[in-house]
């Protein structure tokens, strides 16, 4: 386990089961640190992820996992450190691996657009002018629909879809882009327990069968467990990442919150329970 | 009905309606309803004015159109958590530019029937020095929304992708915003600046509730909008009645009318 | 100062009237119109005016006095806004356009059939921008009743009131009975869009409700002081526009006067500019857990509850 600070990552680099060599990364973060509203939000965060990993950033409520998910799609500017996609700088060109998936959509349940008008979206919805429909393009929106299992209401009109139908096509709009990192912010915030479960089950064979690397938040480990390679565990300001059985100790989270924290296992399920 | 007088007319009033079914469709999709009203306001002030300086009216509504759509735009950003800002500021707005368009109004001499008229509509509200800038401000404004077509759809369903792919919402909402305006501008010489909101939400509300493809729903906004308009003037025409009653009405009972239908289609059924 | 007070102000029977009947308005308006911004109701505030613009043509065309349309029909469709209640956000207010748009349209109508029966131009202009300075005095002791009337009804509503509207949830756990809540603040909403009506005109009412409102709720986070501060800043801009507008006879086009309601909602506005300019320091800082919070979906619409802090 990593109570990150660069040095000690590098003295670690070599060895280790948990840490890769730094070509292999998809993703690096190395010493980043956050200002926000005067205040120091984040310090000193690193962690890196390779192809075809699950990475869950895991948390408290107000932790800054939001925060951390927006200085990697570049949209926050980092006050420290840097980010590196692919061994190198966030830039436009490189940008465009990292596929975001919003927590939701914002829309009324009469807006006229159908889950495949969504996810068409996604191919070149920032560019200018309309494309036009072709042959090719109906065949990427039926392969995405299909990987995450949304085939059936493909034709459906996206705001009476339920909580966990239009998850799977948001999904599906960030993967027709063919991106290798799905970036996706707390999707099973409002989500009742069997689509929690289908969508875990969706993104765990994405990473697995496409290789692609999944980084996701959530304040709730538990139903990550079973997908869940390597975990980014944030709190205090600071985060700590590996393997989640070597993260997630008693000694490991006390020292990262700062006060006592008692980490139980009970039937598989991880709690963790502020202290004395 | 038909006569070369009114031929001016029945060209405007189908170049008017084409175009606020299009500019409607985005404004009901972003939610814009209260800037669809408070932007036609503006037009209002500019003809006033622009006919109290003896200019050409229509120059007189662009800019003001504009002028109000970059307040609303600038001043209340729509931000995170700031909608009761935005819609503070679009009131102000609306009443400051009618306010403005009373002030002109009262001082010209016409004052009765030219308020009435850049208010309500009027059938005879085209002059034949006012088709081909109609018509130009209509293509520029049709052109506006073809080329932004794909942002704006972007940015209307999933505003936080659009802003990690480089897209800014916020100048995506301005950029609309006046487009909006332009194509107020050139609308409210015929149908009347408090019902051209009738003719952009009417028409665009029918038709969403009525099918969910989006290049269907604003074909039929188009098509909706133009029937609007084109039984308001034969009415209006035989009636004498102002055609920005039979505007209103009709968009009215349009939306009704998809709101019934939208009440019987089975909806579906949610599954997980 | 006597290019501000010009000859014949005070002596002047109208002005007076202007100004008892412009005050009961300001103060109204001003006071129901904080709860109005901080309800997030702005577009629900002047859809009602504008369908009080219906109820003003009507009054013409039968002729009676326009107060009384626009106070019927304001009552009418304050009661059918809150029958219909709570809804999603944006099927609700392109509800309300079209309702607002078949409203305005009907206007029209009423206004033209009017002025072809009385063979009188100039009602248009009278019921969208006012006739402040025409009300007859035999109007004024209803006007200030009803004002009177809708101010006491606020004053008894207004802890519940705010209660309601910063958690509807909180207050039906309170035992608040939160829909006849509502159905009195609409009603007072009502009369104080009829009374804006008569003075500045329906379509322009909204100036008088919104405006000082937001300009004081900028300035204050304290409901009663933003009250008072609304109720105050109202009051000067309408006394001011009453003022400036006798004054603009003697300005070209001399001998016929800018309309009270520009002056009053240019006014208005210049207040709520100036509220813009604030004191270093005044800015309270907001933790980046607020900032995080505020990531979420967009604060509810007419009906749902804004959340403790209203940002105009």
């Amino acid at each position: 386990m990593t109570l990150s600070s660069p040095e000690e990552t590098a003295s670690r680099v070599a060895g280790g089961p948990d840490e890769h060599a730094p070509g292999a990364d998809l993703l690096r973060l190395e010493g980043i640190g956050v200002r926000l509203g005067g205040r120091q939000v984040l310090s000193d965060v690193t962690f890196s992820l390779g192809k075809g990993e699950f990475t869950g950033i895991i948390g408290p409520n107000g932790a800054g996992k939001t925060t951390l998910l927006r200085v990697i799609l570049g949209l926050i500017e980092p006050s420290g450190g840097r980010v590196l996609v692919n061994g190198e700088p966030l830039h436009n060109k490189n940008k465009a691996a990292i596929g975001y998936v919003p927590q939701k959509l914002v829309i009324d349940p009469d807006m006229p657009l159908r889950a495949r008008d969504v996810v068409s979206l996604g191919l070149d919805g920032h560019k200018l002018g309309f494309g036009f429909p072709s042959r090719q393009r109906r065949e990427l929106v039926d392969a995405a629909l299909a990987d995450v299992g949304a085939a059936a209401y493909a034709d459906a009109r996206v705001g009476e879809l339920s909580g966990g139908e239009q998850q799977r096509v948001l999904v599906a709009h960030a993967l027709i882009s063919r991106p290798k990192l799905l970036l996706l912010d707390e999707p099973l915030a409002n989500l009742d327990l069997r689509s929690e479960q289908e969508i875990v089950a969706v993104l765990g064979k994405l990473a697995r069968e496409h290789d692609i690397a999944v980084l996701l938040s959530a304040h709730d480990m538990n139903p990550l467990l079973g997908v869940m390679d390597r975990i980014v565990y944030v709190a205090n300001g600071h985060a700590a990442s590996g393997p989640t059985d070597e993260v997630v100790t008693s000694e490991g989270l006390t020292r990262l919150y700062g006060h006592h924290v008692d980490v139980v296992r009970v039937h598989g399920r991880v709690l963790v329970v502020a202290g004395e | 009905m038909f006569s070369p007088l009114m031929m001016n007319t029945w060209i405007t009033a189908s170049i008017v309606a084409v175009i606020a079914g299009i500019v409607g469709f985005f404004a009901v999709l972003r939610g814009s309803t209260f800037a669809a009203h408070a932007i036609p306001n503006g037009a209002f002030a500019g003809a006033a004015g622009a006919s109290l300086l003896g200019i050409n009216v229509i120059w007189g509504l662009a800019v003001f159109a504009v002028a109000g759509a970059l307040g609303i735009g600038v001043l209340g950003a729509e931000s995170r958590g700031r909608k009761a800002r935005h819609d503070v500021v679009t009131a102000l707005a609306l009443v400051v530019m009618l306010g403005l368009g009373a002030l002109f109004v009262s001082i010209s001499t016409q004052y009765a029937e030219e308020t009435y008229a850049l208010l309500f509509g009027e059938v005879f509200g085209v002059s034949s020095a006012e088709v081909l800038p109609i018509l130009g401000l209509g293509i520029a404004a049709a052109i506006a929304i073809a080329v932004a077509f794909r942002p704006l759809m972007l940015t209307s369903a999933l505003p936080e992708v659009a802003e990690a792919r480089g897209v800014s919402t916020r100048r995506a909402e301005l950029y609309f915003l006046i487009v909006m305006a332009l194509a107020t501008s050139m609308t409210v010489p015929v149908v009347g600046a408090l019902l051209m909101f009738s003719l952009m939400i009417g028409p665009a509300a029918a038709a969403r509730s009525v099918t969910a493809r989006p290049g269907t729903a604003l074909a039929l906004s188009v098509v909706i909008a133009v029937v609007t308009v084109w039984l308001s003037i034969a009415l209006s025409y035989q009636t004498n009645w102002p055609l920005g009653f039979f505007v209103g009405t009709i968009g009215a009972g349009f939306y009704l009318v998809g709101q019934a239908a939208r009440a019987v289609t089975p909806r579906r059924a949610a599954v997980s | 100062m006597h290019f501000l007070f010009e000859p014949g102000l005070f002596s002047s029977g109208p002005v007076r009237t202007a100004l008892i009947v412009g005050a009961v308005v300001a103060v109204t308006s001003g006071v129901i119109g904080v709860f109005t911004v901080l309800r997030g109701q702005s577009f629900a505030g002047h859809a009602l005016a504008d369908v009080a613009t219906t109820g003003g043509s009507g009054a013409f065309l039968i002729g009676l006095n326009q107060f009384w349309g626009f106070l019927a029909v304001g009552v009418a469709a304050a009661a059918l806004m809150e029958a219909i209640g709570v809804q999603r956000r944006r099927g609700r207010d392109v509800a309300t356009g079209v309702v607002l748009g078949a409203a305005l349209g009907a206007a029209a109508l009423f206004l033209y059939l009017g002025t072809l029966k009385t063979a009188t131009t100039g009602a248009s202009f009278t019921v969208l921008f006012g006739s402040i300075f025409v009300i007859s005095p035999d109007t004024v002791p209803a006007l200030v009743a009803s004002g009177v009337i809708a101010l006491l009804v606020v004053a008894v509503l207004s802890r519940v009131l705010l209660l309601t509207s910063v958690s509807p949830d909180l207050a039906r756990a309170r035992g608040v009975h939160v829909r006849l809540v509502g159905i009195g603040y609409l009603a007072a909403l009502a009369v104080s869009v009829s009374l804006a009506s008569v003075a500045i005109g329906a379509v322009l009412s909204t100036a008088l409700l919104i405006g000082p409102s937001a300009t004081a709720l900028r300035v204050t986070k304290s409901p009663v002081r933003a009250m008072a501060a609304s109720a105050l800043t109202g009051l000067v801009a309408t006394w001011l526009g009453i003022v400036l507008a006798y004054d603009s006879y003697y300005w070209p086009p001399h001998g016929h006067g800018w309309p009270v309601s520009f002056f009053v909602v240019a006014l208005v506005l210049v207040g709520y500019l100036l509220s813009y300019i604030r004191p270093r320091g005044k800015r309270v800082p907001r933790s980046p857990h607020q900032e995080e919070q505020e990531c979420g979906p967009a604060t509810g619409g007419p009906e749902t509850s804004l959340g403790a802090t209203a940002h105009v």
